[in-house]
């Protein structure tokens, strides 16, 4: 009956363990299937639908209301959310802010064919993926035969086979010239070249555009280049330094990135986030290992070894780098303080440094942005 | 870091008695920080004057001086104590007010002692306006236009550029005490001058108006190292121009995109940094303009604070536990989070659920007084409520008030005005009238143009009429509902009470129950766990709500379908405790107190003890406190919900005053087992009819009354009783509705309003006692013992509420046959009544007559105050006893050795937050808290109570006399005895006639209707150091109104009471004699520990 709330068609979220939650559909009807992963911050559901690193996943937000503030122009990571489906407690079809107009999260799935399933249990999802860890789900409204969704998602290929980068990455080299939101001017550009701006090459494993934005905000002049770009073609540019990107995925399949992370190191300063953390790890010879249910969200204490401050972090990976593998090649710089996991290191020799967490935020706390002059330090001393 | 090893013993300063805006949440965040700190090897004194409190128990602390909160005060106790240093952020602004007055006389300095947690500056630097807003502009940050104003020239200067409506904010004052909205130049003036008076150092900081602006609230915490975390975000419900303690809020932030948020997060860490606040928490105000995310930051409190303590509940991150840890050296990564075990506390709390907290309101006990909200607190307590939506959260927050409501049900909106009144003017039952203007057809976009009320929290509220429309337009085929578990559930998800859906369908609570069993439809539990179940939790903290099923498919089949409920409940010996709800004023902070007591004393004895209670503020929803805490309403529903999962032994209901007491018959109807005193016992000790019977069997004496349902029926029983008598309803809390009349017209005119008030009631009419001394005692009996805890003696006469009236205990006037006499009547009472654990008896005693005017088997106000007074710990050997120890086997089967001091029992009254409203004494309670004195004489613990209470007794000075006739005789000993000591008298013209008859020298004033000069003159020119006023009726309270009303702006001291002013006048000898007050720590008084309980 639903009574008081939004009427919507019935939606089924398969998991392939066989446990299956009965909602309500909310934003594209239709079916998704991906990997289900759950992200624990309260705010920033638009620059999580289009992280990039999402692609190929299908995202449970703990908290309870979405949907509260609308979508707006400004707040997008990417060209167009990325995510396969999105699972909700309570879709509020009402937004509420100054930025927002009226536009609607449901409308704005809609729009981008997103499916979402909204009124399930999203705690007791939750728990089960926290004790049996991620796996492929299928969001459907308009497959009701459970059978079939379940004999779907098995059938489905576990995300480590895909190369999503390549879908992501953007296929042509573009430069970037937006600087960070601010109030009230927003999202306004950077000014005229100035000197002392330094020449960064972006690689876009599925680049999250905060990045681009803190890049500017330090003073870099930035060019983005595709995923496959060769580690040839970047020199040529003659940057000042490189920053390897975030991105979905397993690392092991981007193995013509982690070939051009080889080529680069020791001839430009790198920089890794996230995806471009693991690239190195690998391109350096160490291993890389999956998390049960990875980290998601925005509050994960991580304490920069440099300085012995904790910092609350933005969170998005399901890999990690062993950083004990590099014994010897690397200093570790960042460890999480939640499980003790390696979140940072530096190349011993070569200016090359890399964090796994978020500095760019977008969303999350801004506590690690610093980390992008730490970067332009690592240039100017050069 | 690791921890300071170069202090090692440290002062904390408590918040004194609760009053508005300073409750027990402070209780709450002391209690912890000594725990804390004790943990940490650290020697803890305390000073606090409130004996209601878990943080004066003598185990908390090393050295507890339970003595009033003056700078004299606490500068002999740094003296005697020498402590390394000083936590002054756990005490409210009492406790800041108090180290910034001492550091301004170099007591610190000179003592050599350290001030920890916020140091002078950075408490300068957030309270002082000035400072405040230089600080802001340092990083960049926007305050609203404003100007700080010394002197109301200065004041008419700038208020042509900041403009109307503008913002009043006293500085250094409790709450926003004299703060205001003045809309034009005549209330400006009249505020001006108030809050210039007011403000400690008379500064009045006038503002902009923000007026409409959306509210939020950050709490940071940081560390020695630097290290900075936001434990909270908070949305008020109620936008700018509320008080943040009255206004509604919600958390986390509702309506703030990932980049507003961080935003104001970022100024939060700059803030913190800027002020200056090295360890410790904080909370900042914002406010937002809605339409262009304009930002503004409203204030800093550099110390935990109410909505410190809400955050902790809200997040399960205990932020006045933290706090003392990182004040003493530690940083927020080397202290576990003690709910995931693993992880540090270094992190920041994220929410899968959403918190609603309500102020609750006593405006009912000051009919005088204006009910609109603005930045001057008045609310008395407040609940919170988890759920995991907004709607859910709302609707178990609004149950979980106790006013009678039980969703968005109220429609008694009949005021043509009731757009202006109650909705757009902020007031108590706004909630209630959007939800009604809803139903008269008003659009959220006019409700919002009307209330400001964001539209975010307006829709949700706009689903949850829509959802009741939809049942009621359904007709008789809303049942159906009844059996469709899905259409139900959905409804229980969005927080509707069974008794609201019963209401709806028209089948009673009941039905709704009845049809849930039938469909297998319960609440499940879930965690509140910091952390959304990234990780596992241990801590039993839990919340109901309703969640949809889920299940595995397995062969093509559908198995295991169920809810999930972390309920867990384990398979010991266990026992419910139920709570006292929000504070209010008749039932407060005392009730929590027994309440953790019965958990301390119930887990001795290998109880796993689970505590239900919906009020953030105190210690009993820490989660520490029991095994596992149900953060609740406390209605029949919720309560059987939870018994339901858990399955204890027993309830416990005597501990939290009439808010559990009401549910025992209904529980035990439903096959549940209170503990301790029947049911029974307590309807025998409630029905009139049946305690008559049962005085009448022990031959003991009551004052006459009789029962009446009309006007006539009550005239005519008064007529029998003879006047002058005191009326009530029959159903009283904190003697709410009850008057003394002394004559026809009176009794007819209270019928009136008193009938109106309560149809289905009747009204009962008792024989008051006049000049009779009252008596409270405080006993336990195990059914074969009765063990009298203290037998207390009032000052102020009976018919003033005994939650309003001074105590002395041990008596100070009784003979010694009486007591005995009182003694014996309270063992006859308890033993015939059964009682099981703990009973109040209040006595009248006229001459050598003793009356009983009420018997109470469950726990009292004074309770705490006479464990504090004897060290025996009353609620707990009470507990013990409930659960089958005998009284002989703890040993309290005799009667203690008299001590060898006397404590004095005050009350604290929120007069000066209700202009307008007559602080005389009746029989009407109105006080909101208590302090106590403790020494060796009468005179000297009263002069404690007193100055603790900051009713200043006068050394010398003038007295004013203004006397109703019946009192003359008996103030003439009184005013000699003033005389003989040095003060001079003035007296209005009968009372001064009266003294000169007795051949006492005095001089005569005016009243103010006499002529100039006249005795609002003499207050003015601070001319008089006390006041004594007493009035014989209705009329005389209005003439002499004015009276009180100047020596409460003029911060005089009064009584209106002729007991009151012999206890003042008994007071001033023993000053005059000791010379100065001395102090004690508690553990010294009682030294031998001579109970095993």
């Amino acid at each position: 009956m639903g009574l008081g709330v939004r009427k919507s068609k019935k939606a089924l979220l398969v998991l392939k363990d066989g446990v299956v939650f009965e909602g309500k559909s909310f934003g594209a009807e239709g079916e998704a299937i991906g990997e289900v992963v759950f992200n624990t911050s309260m705010t920033g559901y638009q620059e999580i639908l289009t992280d990039p690193s999402y692609k190929g996943q299908i995202v449970t937000m703990t908290y309870s209301q979405m949907g509260n503030y609308g979508v707006n122009g400004e707040d997008p990571e990417s060209q167009a959310p990325c995510a396969e489906g999105f699972i909700v407690r309570e879709y509020l079809p009402f937004p509420s802010n100054w930025r927002s107009g009226k536009k609607s999260l449901g409308d704005y799935l809609k729009e981008h064919g997103i499916a979402g399933i909204e009124g399930i249990d999203t705690r007791a999802l939750t728990r089960h993926l926290r004790e049996h860890g991620a796996q492929t789900g299928v969001i459907s409204s308009v497959d009701p035969d459970l059978e079939s969704l379940l004999e779907k998602v098995r059938a489905f290929p576990d995300i480590g086979a895909f190369d999503f980068v390549k879908e992501v990455s953007s296929k042509e080299a573009f430069g970037w010239r937006q600087d960070l939101w601010r109030w009230p001017e927003g999202l306004a550009l950077q000014g005229e070249k100035a000197d002392g701006r330094k020449k960064v090459v972006a690689y876009d494993f599925g680049i999250k555009f905060n990045i681009l934005r803190n890049l500017v905000h330090a003073g870099f002049d930035v060019t983005v280049v595709p995923a496959q770009t060769p580690a040839e073609k970047v020199l040529e540019l003659d940057p000042d330094g490189v920053l390897l990107s975030n991105g979905p995925g397993d690392p092991q399949t981007v193995t013509y990135a982690v070939e051009a992370a080889r080529k680069l190191m020791g001839k430009k300063p790198v920089f890794g986030i996230c995806l471009g953390h693991q690239i190195l790890g690998l391109a350096m010879g160490g291993s890389t290992y999956k998390l049960k249910f990875g980290h998601h969200g925005g509050n994960h204490p991580v304490m920069d070894l440099l300085t012995g401050r904790v910092e609350i972090t933005s969170q998005n990976h399901n890999y990690c780098v062993d950083v004990k593998s590099l014994k010897g090649k690397v200093e570790l710089t960042h460890r999480n303080l939640y499980d003790g996991t390696e979140e940072g290191m530096r190349h011993v020799e070569f200016p090359v440094m890399s964090v796994q967490h978020h500095p760019e935020a977008g969303p999350g706390p801004n506590d690690a942005s610093h980390i992008f002059s730490r970067f332009r330090r690592l240039l100017d001393a050069r | 870091m690791p921890k300071r090893t170069d202090i090692k013993k440290i002062l904390i300063i408590g918040s004194g008695p609760i009053v508005i805006g300073q409750a027990c949440e402070f209780d709450y965040s002391g209690t912890q920080a000594c725990k804390a700190l004790r943990e940490e090897g650290y020697q803890v004194v305390l000073v606090n004057s409130n004996p209601a409190t878990i943080m004066t128990d003598p185990e908390i602390a090393d050295a507890t001086y339970i003595e009033p909160l003056t700078a004299d005060v606490l500068e002999m106790i740094l003296e005697k104590e020498r402590p390394d240093a000083v936590l002054p952020t756990m005490g409210g602004q009492t406790a800041l007010n108090l180290a910034v007055e001492i550091w301004e006389k170099g007591v610190f300095q000179r003592l050599g002692i350290e001030l920890i947690g916020a140091n002078f500056n950075s408490i300068k630097k957030a309270e002082d306006r000035e400072l405040f807003r230089e600080a802001m502009r340092n990083i960049g940050l926007e305050v609203p236009g404003s100007a700080i104003v010394l002197s109301l020239e200065e004041g008419m200067r700038h208020i042509e550029e900041i403009g109307f409506p503008a913002i009043l904010r006293p500085a250094f004052t409790l709450g926003g005490t004299g703060g205001g909205i003045a809309y034009n130049m005549e209330e400006y003036r009249e505020l001006l001058e108030k809050g210039l008076k007011l403000s400690l150092n008379h500064q009045v900081l006038v503002e902009e108006s923000v007026l409409g602006w959306k509210e939020y609230e950050l709490e940071v915490m940081r560390d020695r190292a630097d290290n900075v975390v936001i434990i909270c975000s908070i949305e008020n419900f109620d936008p700018m121009g509320v008080h943040t303690g009255d206004s509604i809020t919600v958390a986390p932030a509702q309506t703030l995109t990932d980049k507003e948020y961080q935003r104001m997060r970022d100024a939060s860490i700059a803030i913190i940094r800027e002020i200056g606040v090295d360890t410790g928490g904080s909370n900042i105000q914002f406010a937002l303009d809605p339409q262009t995310g304009r930002m503004t930051v409203i204030e800093m409190n550099p110390r935990v604070s109410r909505s410190s303590a809400l955050a902790s509940k809200a997040t399960g991150f205990p932020i006045a536990k933290i706090a003392a840890k990182l004040a003493v050296g530690l940083t927020l990564n080397e202290i576990p989070n003690s709910i995931t075990r693993e992880t540090p506390a270094s992190f920041e709390p994220t929410l899968d659920y959403v918190v609603t907290k309500i102020p609750r309101f006593a405006f009912e006990k000051f009919p005088e007084a204006d009910p609109t909200l603005t930045t001057q607190m008045k609310s008395v307590g407040e609940v919170m409520s988890i759920g995991r939506t907004f709607k859910e959260s709302l609707q178990k927050a609004i149950r979980s008030l106790e006013t009678g409501s039980y969703g968005l049900d109220v429609s008694g909106f009949t005021d043509e005005e009731f757009f202006e009144t109650k909705l757009r003017r902020p007031n108590n039952e706004r909630l209630w009238a959007v939800a009604h203007a809803m139903r008269k057809g008003k659009s959220v976009s006019e409700i919002h143009e009307l209330t400001m009320i964001d539209p975010w929290f307006l829709e949700n509220i706009r689903q949850i009429v829509e959802a009741e429309r939809e049942l009621e337009e359904a007709g008789a085929k809303a049942k159906d509902i009844l059996s469709d578990r899905e259409a139900l559930n959905g409804l229980k998800g969005m927080g509707f009470s069974d008794r609201r859906l019963g209401q709806l369908l028209g089948i009673g609570e009941d039905g709704i129950r009845k049809a849930r069993k039938e469909l297998g439809l319960r609440a499940v539990y879930k965690m509140v766990d910091t952390c959304a179940a990234e990780f596992q939790a241990f801590t039993p903290y839990l919340y109901s709500t309703y969640e949809k099923p889920f299940y595995r498919l397995a062969s093509g089949e559908k198995t295991g379908v169920n809810t999930e409920c972390e309920a867990a409940p384990s398979g010991r010996k266990k026992v419910v405790i139920l709570g006292s709800g929000p504070n209010r004023i008749g039932q407060g902070i005392e009730f929590d107190y027994c309440c953790v007591h019965a958990v301390f004393a119930l887990r001795e004895l290998g109880y796993e003890t689970i505590m239900v209670n919906c009020n953030p503020e105190t210690v009993s929803t820490d989660y520490d406190t029991a095994d596992r805490l149900y953060f609740e309403p406390l209605t029949i529903e919720d309560v059987l919900n939870i018994i339901g999962v858990e399955r204890p032994e027993g309830v416990v209901v005597q501990f939290g005053g009439q808010t559990p007491l009401k549910l025992a018959i209904p529980l035990e109807r439903e096959g549940v087992k209170i503990f301790g005193t029947s049911p029974d016992s307590i309807d025998r000790a409630e029905d009139r009819k049946r305690f008559r019977e049962l005085l009448d069997k022990l031959a003991l004496r009551q004052p006459r009354s009789d029962t009446a349902f009309s006007v006539e029926k009550a005239l005519e029983a008064a007529k029998v009783i003879g006047y002058p008598v005191m009326v009530r309803p029959s159903y009283v809390l904190g003697g709410r509705a009850m008057e003394i009349v002394y004559d026809e017209d009176a009794l007819a005119g209270y019928m009136r309003r008193a009938v109106k008030a309560s149809p289905e009631h009747p009204v009962l009419i008792d024989k008051y006692l006049e000049d009779a001394t009252e008596v409270d005692v405080d006993a336990v009996c195990d059914g074969r013992d009765v063990f009298v805890g203290g037998v207390m003696e009032h000052i102020e006469e009976a018919g003033i509420h005994s939650g309003d009236s001074a105590c002395s205990l041990p008596p100070y006037s009784l003979d010694e046959d009486v007591v005995n006499e009182i003694k014996r009547q309270t063992a006859a009472l308890a033993l015939e009544l059964n009682v099981i654990g703990l009973m109040n008896v209040q006595f009248a005693i006229k001459g050598k007559d003793i009356y009983i005017l009420e018997v109470n088997p469950r726990a009292s106000r004074t309770v705490p105050f006479v464990s504090k007074a004897t060290g025996v710990p009353l609620a707990k050997v009470a507990a013990k006893v409930m659960a089958g120890k005998t009284l002989k086997e703890l040993g309290l089967a005799e009667e203690r050795s008299p001590f060898s001091h006397i404590a004095v029992k005050e009350a604290v009254f929120p007069f000066d937050r209700f202009h307008g409203v007559d602080p005389i004494l009746g029989p009407e309670m109105k006080s909101t808290g208590e302090v106590m004195g403790i020494d060796t004489s009468f005179g000297l613990a009263y002069a404690k109570a007193q100055t603790a209470s900051r009713s200043k007794i006068p050394t010398s000075g003038k007295i004013f006399f203004s006397l109703r006739d019946k009192d003359k005789p008996a103030s003439v000993p009184i005013a000699r005895k003033l005389l003989e000591m040095g003060f001079g008298i003035v007296a209005t013209k009968g009372t001064a006639k009266n003294f000169e008859e007795h051949g006492l020298k005095v001089e005569s004033v005016n009243k103010l209707m006499e002529g100039r000069p006249n005795v609002v003159d003499l207050l003015k020119n601070r001319e008089l150091s006390f006041i004594v006023n007493t009035i014989s009726d209705a009329r005389a309270h209005k003439d002499s109104f004015y009276i009180r009303q100047n020596a409460m702006q003029y911060g005089v001291p009064y009584t209106t009471t002729i007991s009151g002013a012999r206890a003042v006048v008994e007071a001033i000898e023993s000053l005059k004699k000791s010379k100065s007050l001395s102090i004690r720590p508690i553990q010294d008084y009682h030294k031998s520990p001579s109970s095993r309980a």
